[in-house]
């Protein structure tokens, strides 16, 4: 494989790597707050793939995104509230078990919205416009996917870091109970991430789907379980190891894919999450103190 | 003692009624096509679910591989089956192994006695390898807990499937054309139990096994460790052992479902043993109750009929008069049934049974309740 067959697979893979990032995101902060595996995440996503469809035979591409995103964030709050909310006091397992129950119905909800048949994704003529650059060849969401994840990044890091609603966010995932008791209102600061985590993987949706042209209902399945691999990868509850960690598999899963793999690509994420739980439970830049596994 | 024996004697009357109605449905087979097919898949679905309930409910692991022990079991059920003069017709496009060719071979030129057991060796031979990739897995992942242990085992049931379907092992498994004529339930007792009712006969069997397991001494170690780890370590209880113990046999019957699954599909594909597969089960596991036996097997049967048969009309466009009902068409079946679903997991959370066993004395108990209801209504 010559040099530049694998920088261009490296590009690929960097803006795969994005995508996967933003999902990540969304996978850890809501562990990182609830302790639970948002398992619709990725149906999350995958809805967001059909919204942005129909939003764009109607109104032109800035509308289209912006209706997206406002309404993909706003079903991530109202699955929070219907599917979650009323088990807050009941078992982890229940919780997880609803999780999973909700992606199942997103998945067969929109079997039969939109059928099972893929569904193409419409093209935004400036996002696929086609960049040369030497030998390399990229489309400008390639460009553009990871310069997005990491501003969308330093910002949220910043609301998490500076802003009033960041301090609550990280003392309630740090201490649930005391941070009831300091009077957070824990309600609004889990729709306030659920919100985010949508927004982000509104984002990650177009990006993921420009490149890939079609959506099925069962295409967030897969990449959700294996963002979810990344944030554990970059360590659970923390942001910029979950983006790491979203960058490393894609990339890994693009070099696979070039080299013939294709059908390790998904099986090598599980085995990098079994190692990585094995070796190094807490993720990469994972804090020690909790007992986690 | 007079109780355990008119409760022995309601069992063994609705044993013998269960066995008439299936010998029944044998010979009626052609006219209950649909009744036939949906009691087969739910007691299939049962011995998954009751598997793992073993491992979810009584153990308190909250494992999602049992898809890849079923493809464990299903492969290596549906390899060793496949007669020979289909071989070529199956592995047509990259051609068998020849170490395959050999073995099947040799069972077609062995005894007779030997190829009429030879279904069921294959199913325990698939249940074995299960159990054994179960032991060694079971070593690095149950060391990992709720959540943990759940996308771990998740992730390897995805491994197992990515395994099946590369092409690197095209000559085994057929990679991604997956496998297909392999021969239907065979006939128990030299024909005395036709072939359509064996895998009632297996399943019960696998079903007793796991229900006096678990009201063995393991059984309440299970138990044990599920309420409370640190407790049941502190009682003496060696926790590797039993968790790898329930892990081990949860998955051999897995395998040993996944066996049965492939006869009754006489087909299958790696992509049958996705992760939806895993969710369908649990959900089963979840509506029926989670820790509870019974509940198992009767939300195994009751999914299924409701899902392939009662809820059918879902997905038929309705007449009535002339005004077209509208939602109906393909797919509404199962929208309706996640709704219910999420309706038992948001409101009904101990499913249909909770943890409780199903018992006469209960539903005497309450058939009496209503009675005297009645009577001082009067």
């Amino acid at each position: 494989m010559s040099m530049t067959t694998i920088l261009q697979h490296c590009l690929t893979g960097i803006s795969l790597g994005g995508a996967y990032a933003l999902i990540a995101i969304g996978y850890t902060l809501v562990y990182g707050i609830l302790r639970l595996i948002n398992f619709a995440h990725g149906d999350i996503f995958m809805m967001a793939g059909y919204f942005m469809i129909f939003a764009l035979t109607s109104f032109p591409w800035p509308i289209a995104i912006l209706i997206t995103l406002v309404v993909t964030t706003l079903m991530g709050i109202g699955i929070e509230r219907a599917a979650y909310k009323p088990l807050r006091s009941a078992p982890r397992m229940s919780i997880m078990i609803s999780a999973i129950g909700v992606s199942y119905l997103l998945q067969n909800l929109s079997t039969y919205l939109f059928t099972a048949i893929p569904r193409g994704y419409p093209e935004i003529p400036f996002l696929k416009k086609i960049f040369q650059m030497g030998e390399l060849s990229a489309s400008f969401v390639t460009i553009l996917t990871p310069i997005l994840t990491i501003i969308l990044v330093v910002i949220l890091m910043i609301l998490v870091n500076k802003t009033k609603t960041g301090m609550a966010m990280r003392a309630v995932s740090k201490d649930f109970e005391t941070a009831k008791l300091m009077g957070i209102n824990i309600n609004r600061v889990i729709s306030v991430t659920f919100a985010i985590g949508s927004f982000l993987a509104g984002v990650g949706s177009i990006l993921y789907f420009t490149d890939r042209m079609s959506v099925t209902p069962f295409s967030g399945t897969l990449p959700g379980l294996k963002c979810f691999v990344a944030a554990v990868f970059g360590g659970i509850g923390n942001i910029p190891g979950a983006v790491v960690g979203g960058f490393f598999i894609g990339i890994v899963e693009t070099l696979l894919v070039a080299l013939g793999y294709s059908t390790f690509s998904d099986a090598f994420t599980f085995f990098l999450l079994i190692v990585m739980l094995l070796v190094r439970p807490t993720g990469l830049f994972g804090e020690k103190t909790v007992e986690k596994v | 003692m007079l109780k355990i024996k008119r409760n022995h004697l309601y069992s063994i009357i609705v044993l013998t009624l269960l066995m008439v109605f299936l010998y029944w449905l044998n010979a009626n087979r052609l006219q209950n096509g649909m009744l036939v097919s949906v009691l087969q898949k739910g007691v299939i679905l049962a011995l998954v679910a009751v598997s793992m309930n073993l491992l979810n409910g009584f153990t308190g692991l909250f494992s999602l591989g049992q898809a890849g022990f079923m493809s464990i079991g299903a492969y290596t059920t549906a390899i060793l089956l496949i007669p020979v003069q289909n071989l070529d017709g199956v592995y047509y496009m990259n051609g068998v192994h020849p170490a395959i060719r050999a073995f099947k071979m040799m069972v077609a030129s062995s005894p007779e006695f030997i190829q009429i057991i030879f279904p069921f060796i294959a199913l325990l031979l698939g249940g074995l390898l299960a159990a054994f990739a179960a032991a060694i897995v079971g070593i690095a992942v149950l060391r990992l807990k709720s959540d943990y242990l759940a996308i771990a085992t998740l992730g390897l049931s995805e491994i197992v499937r990515a395994i099946f379907s590369s092409p690197q092992f095209d000559q085994v498994t057929n990679g991604s054309y997956g496998l297909n004529k392999i021969p239907n339930f065979p006939p128990m007792l030299w024909g005395a139990i036709p072939s359509l009712i064996t895998p009632f006969i297996v399943v019960s069997i696998c079903i007793v096994f796991i229900v006096f397991l678990i009201k063995s001494s393991y059984g309440r170690a299970f138990k044990a460790i599920r309420e409370d780890e640190i407790a049941a370590e502190a009682m003496g209880i060696n926790l590797f052992k039993h968790k790898s113990m329930s892990f081990i046999i949860s998955s051999f019957f897995s395998a040993i479902a996944g066996g049965l699954l492939a006869m009754y599909m006489r087909s299958i594909e790696a992509k049958t043993f996705s992760i939806t597969l895993t969710y369908d089960i649990l959900l089963i596991v979840v509506i029926g109750g989670i820790g509870s036996v019974t509940g198992s097997v009767l939300s195994a049967f009751l999914v299924t009929a409701a899902k392939e048969w009662w809820l059918r009309f879902f997905d038929q466009p309705l007449l009535i008069g002339s005004w077209q009902v509208p939602l109906f068409r393909t797919g509404f079946r199962m929208v309706i049934f996640s709704i219910l679903l999420m309706i038992v997991v948001l409101i009904y959370r101990r499913g249909i049974m909770g943890t409780n066993e199903f018992s006469w004395d209960r539903i005497l108990k309450r058939l009496k309740f209503k009675r005297s209801k009645e009577g001082g209504k009067k």
